[in-house]
Formats: structure tokens, sequence, C-alpha cells
């Protein structure tokens, strides 16, 4: 699953896309010499790649952001930056992507760049979300997305999570609608993801790899302490 | 309890204003609170409800004015510099005693600023933005549960003494992700609309929503009539979390997502042997006086942490009443303090 030179996240706003793509980009890094991970997020300013931009350089990923990211304003802008890494191959990359169709707008701008190579597309599904909490909304989600960014979607990643609420039942009930849908779609399931203490569960009931994951994305009384 | 979702403080706002039967929402884009409007937009046409993207943010307070007249449950939304917009048409609702629901997700300033959490609107809200002696209940939640629970409260206070309600809550709020439990059904009160413009098929008395009184004495009767209106709410409707007190060596006073972080300094302070205390105002208006009146002697000193430059500390320095000393904390520009950084100000407290 980590072999690809391009790997694009989408999904639903708050699907946990972001968490997963800086976590993707990070366990790239431990196989791959030169990754960079693209901050693709045009719509929202809060709680995004930018965040978490100097822990991601301090273990040698390179962060690719609009220059307006760095101070939050909310301009909907990529970096010209980008372009680089559909010329130098030797990256392997990640593109975060912004919410619903609404965010996957931005993919279409690249699309010739992106079929020209063999690239994933992960669909990150959260069947806790109020927007994708049944195989029929989340069908016209990927639709929908499919639609905006002119790209297939090609993989889908069950992170269904209530945080730190998660039980078995919610990842299994993911699980099942996901499996469904992958059925009928015919896209293969890459990941089962969540926090490792308490997705760990769910190891060999699920399917896709297990995909552990660390907190990046964190609020203001998550830092300097944990109790 | 129903099932449990996981949600966006923003979407929440949405959905339990359409749970409490807001049947109308009016609303003009702004950062960090558009989802507000995104989720009305997708989900009020199941409600049978009407979500209209105004012009701009004071054809959407004058809307608000409208669907209030006629009895309606309505809502709208915005981000600091777009409720500075609205102020006039808050004061006309003031005025015409109209029960709306209004939602300031703040972020930074002045002027456009930037859009990171602040709380540099407290004064606005609580001691009135708009022009006139009014006054309008300013709710503020700390995290997507409570924010659901008392956007529901919000539609009741409102109708039940025809006033506008406020919900305060900071950017993190807005757009923070929480799992949430909704109930089945929620409690709502049935005020009386008597007043409300629903035609009168000719068989009663028109009924008139006005602010203009041009006769001083019916002006100032009119008045002081608002006036008992909120000495009542202040005997009623204050809320507050009181955490900590007894026997603290520091209470440190704090609303919205400020006093969690506060709630991480107890606990790194226990550690080190200082007891710290938190007074944590729900409702912003009324304030909670009798909480401080209580603990005023009780520690050596409190502390008020804001997302400002000082401006709840004024009211929290008016309940203590000079009984005990009063200091001050901040941060601006969309900047949180840490939880280091508050405890080393404990520290520098107790050593005087």
């Amino acid at each position: 699953m980590f072999h690809r030179r391009i790997n694009i996240f989408t999904g639903n706003f708050g699907s946990g896309k972001t968490e997963i793509a800086v976590n993707f980009a990070m366990k790239l890094k431990e196989k791959k010499e030169k990754v960079a991970i693209v901050d693709f997020d045009i719509v929202n300013p809060y709680f995004r790649t930018m965040d978490v931009k100097k822990e991601l350089e301090k273990k040698g990923i390179r962060v690719i952001a609009s220059m307006y990211a760095n101070t939050n304003v909310d301009v909907p802008a990529v970096s010209p930056e980008v372009n680089t890494l559909f010329e130098d191959e030797s990256y392997t990359a990640v593109f975060d992507v912004g919410g619903d169709d609404l965010g996957a707008k931005i993919v279409s701008a690249f699309k010739e760049e992106f079929m020209k190579e063999d690239y994933a597309h992960f669909f990150v599904v959260n069947v806790k979300r109020p927007m994708t909490n049944t195989a029929e909304k989340i069908k016209e989600m990927i639709a929908s997305i499919e639609e905006s960014a002119g790209i297939k979607v090609t993989h889908l990643i069950n992170n269904t999570n209530l945080m730190e609420q998660t039980s078995l039942e919610d990842i299994l009930e993911g699980d099942s609608i996901i499996r469904e849908i992958s059925k009928e779609l015919n896209i293969e399931v890459a990941f089962t993801s969540g926090f490792k203490e308490i997705i760990r569960k769910a190891s060999g009931k699920v399917s896709g790899e297990m995909f552990y994951i660390t907190k990046m994305i964190k609020l203001p009384w998550e830092k300097d302490f944990c109790v | 309890m129903g099932k449990k979702l996981l949600m966006k403080g923003n979407e929440v706002i949405a959905e339990a204003a359409l749970r409490a039967g807001c049947k109308c929402y009016f609303g003009y884009p702004i950062t960090p609170q558009t989802e507000i409007a995104h989720y009305f937009a997708k989900k009020m046409p199941e409600y049978g409800g009407t979500f209209i993207q105004a012009e701009s943010e004071v054809a959407a307070i004058n809307m608000v004015y409208g669907a209030a007249s006629a009895g309606a449950r309505v809502m709208t939304s915005s981000s600091s510099p777009g409720i500075s917009l609205k102020q006039e048409g808050i004061s006309y609702i003031a005025g015409a005693e109209l029960p709306a629901v209004i939602v300031n997700i703040v972020r930074c300033g002045p002027g456009l600023g930037g859009i990171l959490p602040a709380q540099g609107d407290y004064f606005q809200a609580v001691k009135g933005g708009g022009h006139g002696d009014y006054k309008m209940v300013v709710l503020a939640p700390s995290s997507v549960q409570e924010l659901y629970e008392l956007t529901v409260e919000a539609f009741n206070i409102a109708d039940k003494y025809r006033i506008a309600c406020m919900i305060m809550g900071d950017g993190i709020l807005g757009q923070m992700m929480e799992t949430v439990e909704f109930k089945d059904k929620e409690e709502i009160i049935s005020a009386d609309k008597s007043w409300a413009l629903t035609g009168t098929k000719m068989e009663r008395e028109q009924n008139v929503i006005t602010s203009i009184y041009i006769d001083p004495e019916v002006l100032e009767s009119h008045n002081l009539k608002l006036q008992r209106k909120y000495k009542l709410i202040e005997e009623n409707e204050n809320r507050v979390e009181i955490f900590n007190c007894e026997e603290a060596d520091v209470i440190i006073t704090a609303f919205g997502t400020v006093a969690r972080i506060i709630k991480n300094v107890i606990k790194m302070a226990e550690k080190e042997g200082i007891k710290i205390g938190l007074i944590r105002p729900i409702t912003l208006w009324p304030f909670p006086n009798e909480a401080f009146e209580k603990y005023a002697t009780v520690p050596k000193a409190f502390l008020s942490v804001e997302l400002n430059a000082g401006q709840m500390v004024e009211d929290v320095r008016l309940a203590i009443n000079g009984k005990n000393k009063v200091f001050f904390h901040g941060r601006m520009g969309g900047m949180i303090p840490t939880q280091n950084e508050i405890l080393d100000k404990v520290k520098e407290i107790l050593k005087g």
C-alpha cells in the first residue's frame, strides 16, 4: 500500500483525512528517502497539515503549502511549488485534499499530471459523521468527489471513530458498511485506521491492513501536557 | 439518549437549532462559522423551514426581525466582523422585544483581524454593542456537547422572555470535532406568542411590533419594563460551573474553551502541591455574581485567563468588589496560552 509515488487523500470534511495523510507520510518516510506532503486544502483554514509543519520537517518530510497557509489566512490558494513534485520523480508525494466535492475540485486542476502516473486515491470514511452514516450517503459522496476531482477513487479507508469513545462495535459497523460499498463499486479497502489502543481489538475482524495512527493535529488543551 | 455522532461544533449548532424547532435561518458566510450555513442549507428542506443566504449580514439580521415578528423560531450566525454589522438590528430586536438566537463564533480583531480563535467580543456581547439600554442573554459553551444543549436552551430562553439570546464560542469550538449524543426529543417550552403578526383574520385587534416610541413618557415606561425583565433574567437564568474551589490557593476564571486548558493546569498544579479552583461562567450575561461572592475570600487571589486584552476580568472585579486581588492573563491575535504559561503566572501570583 506504500509503493505508489502519488497518494491522494479525499473524503467528507471531518473524516480524518489530514490526520491519516500526515501519518501516511510519516510511514512513507520510514521506507523512502524523499517524501513530500502537500496541503491541498482550499476549504478549511483550521486544523490542517500546516499546523504540524514543524514536526514533519523535523522528520525530514518536505511540506508544501500555500504561502498564505502559514498565516492561516483564509485564501483558497495552492503553492506553485506543487509542480516540482511532478517534475522531480525521486519524490514520493502525499496530497491532503480539502473536504467534500468542494475541496476535491483542486485535484482536477492537476488531473493530467496525476493520470500520467500510477496513483492511489484514498477515500477516507467515518460512518459516525452525520453526512456519511449510511452506504447510500457514502456512495453519493464518492460519486460527487470523483466528479469534482476528475479521477476515480482507487482505495477505501475505514476511519470510523468517535475519538476516545470509539467501541469495537463502531469499528465493525463501519467495516460492514464499507465492505458493502467496496463490493458494489469494486474498490479495494486499503486500511482500517485509528489509534492503536482503540482499534487493536478489531485486528483480524476487519478488512484492509491495520493502520495505526498517532494524533498529530492537537487542540490547545492537548498540547504540552497529557493527563 | 440517542446515537452518538462525531461532529464539528458548527454542525452541531445547526443540528441543535433544527431539533429545537428553528424554522428560519438567515446568514452570510464568514470563517470560522460557515459550516453552520452549509449544514442548514442541506438539512433545512427536510424540516420544511426556510434557509436564505442573505445579501449581507445587515439584511440577515433584519430578516431575523421579520421572522421573529411573525412568531417563528429563527437563527442567524456570523463571526466577529459580521456580528459588528448586525448591531443595529440587534438593538431593534431588543427594543421590539423579539425572541431570536444569534451565534457568534468569535475570531480575532479589531477590524478584519484574523480567522483564528479569540474572545475579544465579550464587551460587545455583554455590555451592548448596539445603541440604547438593552441586554441580551449570552451563553458560552466549552464543549461540543454543551454547545448542543445550550443552543436548544437558547431558543427556550429567547421565547420565554422575548429576548435575543447569543451563543458565543471561539473559533476552536466551532471548528473542533467531538462526540455528541443527541436526546430522542428536545424539551421545547410552549411560549405564548399571541403578540406575533400572524394576521388578524378580522377577528382581533391588530398586533404591533415596533421599537419606536416618540412620546418620552411612554418610552421611559417601555425602558423600565425592559429593565424589570432584565432583572428577572438576572435572578433566574445565570449559570456557572464551579470546580475545585474549596480551599483553593488561586481561583482561575475562564469561559469557553479556555476553561478546558485551565482544567489541565489544575492537574499540573496538583502535582506541585498547588490547589487551583475554576469558576467558569456559562452565562456571560447574566453574570454569575453569586459564585464569585461565595468564594471571594477563599483563595489568595483570583486570575482571569482570556483570549483578549482583559474584558471579563472587569465583571470579575465588580463581583469580587474589592474583597480580593484579581489578576489577568490574556493572549490575542489567535495565540492561545499554554498550560505551562498559565501555571507560571499562578506561581508568580503566589510568590506575591
